[in-house]
Formats: structure tokens, C-alpha cells, sequence
């Protein structure tokens, strides 16, 4: 389990490889809200290397949404394979953040600027 | 962590009947290897690749954390206890899991809330027990007279 941080224009990408579980929900907070603090604000989290979240991975994504979203940013999903769409539509959190098929689409939908 | 798996380790090579015991420190750490251990088990015992990737490690995961976090509070010197086995019959076979905590106890219909809650989408906490009732078919939770602690139990049907 391990994050990846990487800059693609204004927007930071973050690889999640392996689980975003209760294990390693703190550290994965604190990778974004680093970030948040250096001053970014449109964000992708890609989950291509993720196997699985459980309700603490969830909560940390409401939780960072809700501080990004305080800052004036975005935070976009990207790239999740058909368990982790059936579980944010299980949980109606897609409602809460735009999913997209893959990087490359999070990524062309950056609001205008990043 | 003080962990025990009888007979033998390679999950791979197990008996599907075959169940598993393990007792844990109050560490969520040590939630992976268990969680492994149970995959294993359903694996060799003809669960579907879904469940095995997807509804198992999340719900287990779930119970797991709730234990060590809302029934022990974490406590170092509180144990959990989990047995796992899988019962299998002519028409198929099924998963039971139970996870016991240390702690004073608390009431798995009243933990956590529903998507129809009014703060669904802004709480950060709360959906652990949502998971696991959608995940398995059937979550209960008991509590003996005689010792401390809840035990919750997970049971899935093969899919």
C-alpha cells in the first residue's frame, strides 16, 4: 500500500497502489492535504493500482472533498475498476464526486486554468 | 500481535473445512494478515472471484476495525478473537466468521448510519456497519452474560 504523488499541469495526481484502508487512511490525508497547503487545488485520484476502500478510504475521500472544495478546488476520481463503482454506488457517494473511466479523462475535464 | 493459525499456514493448501482462529492485539495492522488468512480459506473453498476480492475483505476489514477501534478503543492490553470457517453442504457452502472484541459493549442496530441519513454524504465516519450488512448476507452481533465484549458475525453464502 503506497501513494503516488505526481503533477500533471496544475493538477496532482495521486496513484493509489494497493488498498485505501484504515491503515493508511491518515497517511493518504496527509499526502493531499500537504499538497492543499503548498497550494494546489485541482486534484485526481487514481485508482488503476487499487484492489479496495473500505468505509475509513470513503471517509477520507468526504473529508478531503469537503477541504478542497472549502479551498476553492476539485477532486475528481478516476480509473475504478467495476467494485469500486458498485461501491460508491452503493454508498450514493457518487453523487459526490465525478468519476471518470480513466486519468486521462479526469485529467481533460480540469476546470479552465489547471 | 500474538497470532495463532492452527495446523498449518499456507491458507493455500487448507482443508476448506478446515476453520481458522486467530487473536489479536488491538492494532489495526494486524487486520491484512487475517484478512488474508479468511480470502484464503473462501478461495480453496469455491467462493466466486467477487466475493473473494471484494465482498470479503471489505466487510471482514469492517468488523475488524470496529472491533479494535469501537469495541476495544484501541486499548493495547484488549485482545480480538476471530474464528472463521466455512460450512459446506450438498448445495453449496457457507462463510461464517466470528469477531469478538474486549470492550463494554455496543449495539451494531444503532452503530453507524444509512445513506438515508440527512449527513450521508458529509460524515467521514459511520458507514462501516452499512458496508458489512450490504456485503454479507446476514451480520449479527451477540454479547454473552458471562464475558466482556461483543461478538460480531459475518455469514456469506457462496456465490
Amino acid at each position: 500500500m503506497s501513494f503516488t504523488v505526481v503533477k500533471e499541469r496544475e493538477t496532482v495526481v495521486i496513484e493509489v497502489d494497493g488498498q485505501l484502508v484504515v491503515t493508511n487512511r491518515q497517511e493518504f490525508k496527509q499526502v493531499v492535504l500537504d499538497e492543499v497547503e503548498r497550494g494546489a487545488r485541482s486534484f485526481v485520484v487514481d485508482f488503476s493500482g487499487s484492489a479496495y476502500i473500505d468505509s475509513s478510504g470513503l471517509g477520507a475521500l468526504v473529508s478531503l472533498g469537503k477541504r478542497i472544495r472549502e479551498a476553492g478546488g476539485d477532486l475528481r476520481l478516476a480509473a475504478l475498476n467495476e467494485d469500486l463503482r458498485t461501491l460508491f454506488e452503493l454508498t450514493r457517494l457518487d453523487a459526490l464526486f465525478p468519476l471518470f473511466a480513466t486519468r486521462a479523462d479526469a485529467l481533460a475535464d480540469a476546470p479552465a486554468g489547471r | 500481535m500474538a497470532m495463532r493459525v492452527p495446523r498449518t499456514k499456507a491458507a493455500a493448501a487448507l482443508s476448506p473445512h478446515q476453520p481458522l482462529e486467530w487473536t489479536i492485539a488491538s492494532d489495526v495492522l494486524a487486520i491484512e494478515r487475517v484478512v488474508e488468512g479468511v480470502v484464503g480459506l473462501c478461495t480453496a473453498s469455491g467462493f466466486s472471484a467477487k466475493q473473494c476480492r471484494f465482498n470479503i475483505p471489505i466487510a471482514l476489514t469492517e468488523a475488524l476495525a470496529n472491533a479494535i477501534m469501537r469495541g476495544n478503543g484501541s486499548d493495547a492490553s484488549r485482545s480480538v478473537r476471530i474464528r472463521s470457517s466455512v460450512q459446506m453442504t450438498r448445495d453449496g457452502a457457507t462463510l461464517n466468521v466470528d469477531v469478538t472484541d474486549e470492550g463494554a459493549g455496543f449495539d451494531i442496530d444503532t452503530a453507524g448510519c444509512t445513506p438515508d441519513a440527512p449527513d450521508w454524504l458529509e460524515r467521514e465516519d459511520g458507514r462501516g456497519v452499512f458496508l458489512m450488512r450490504s456485503l454479507m448476507d446476514r451480520v449479527e452481533c451477540t454479547r454473552a452474560s458471562d464475558l466482556p465484549g461483543n461478538t460480531v458475525r459475518l455469514v456469506l453464502h457462496r456465490a
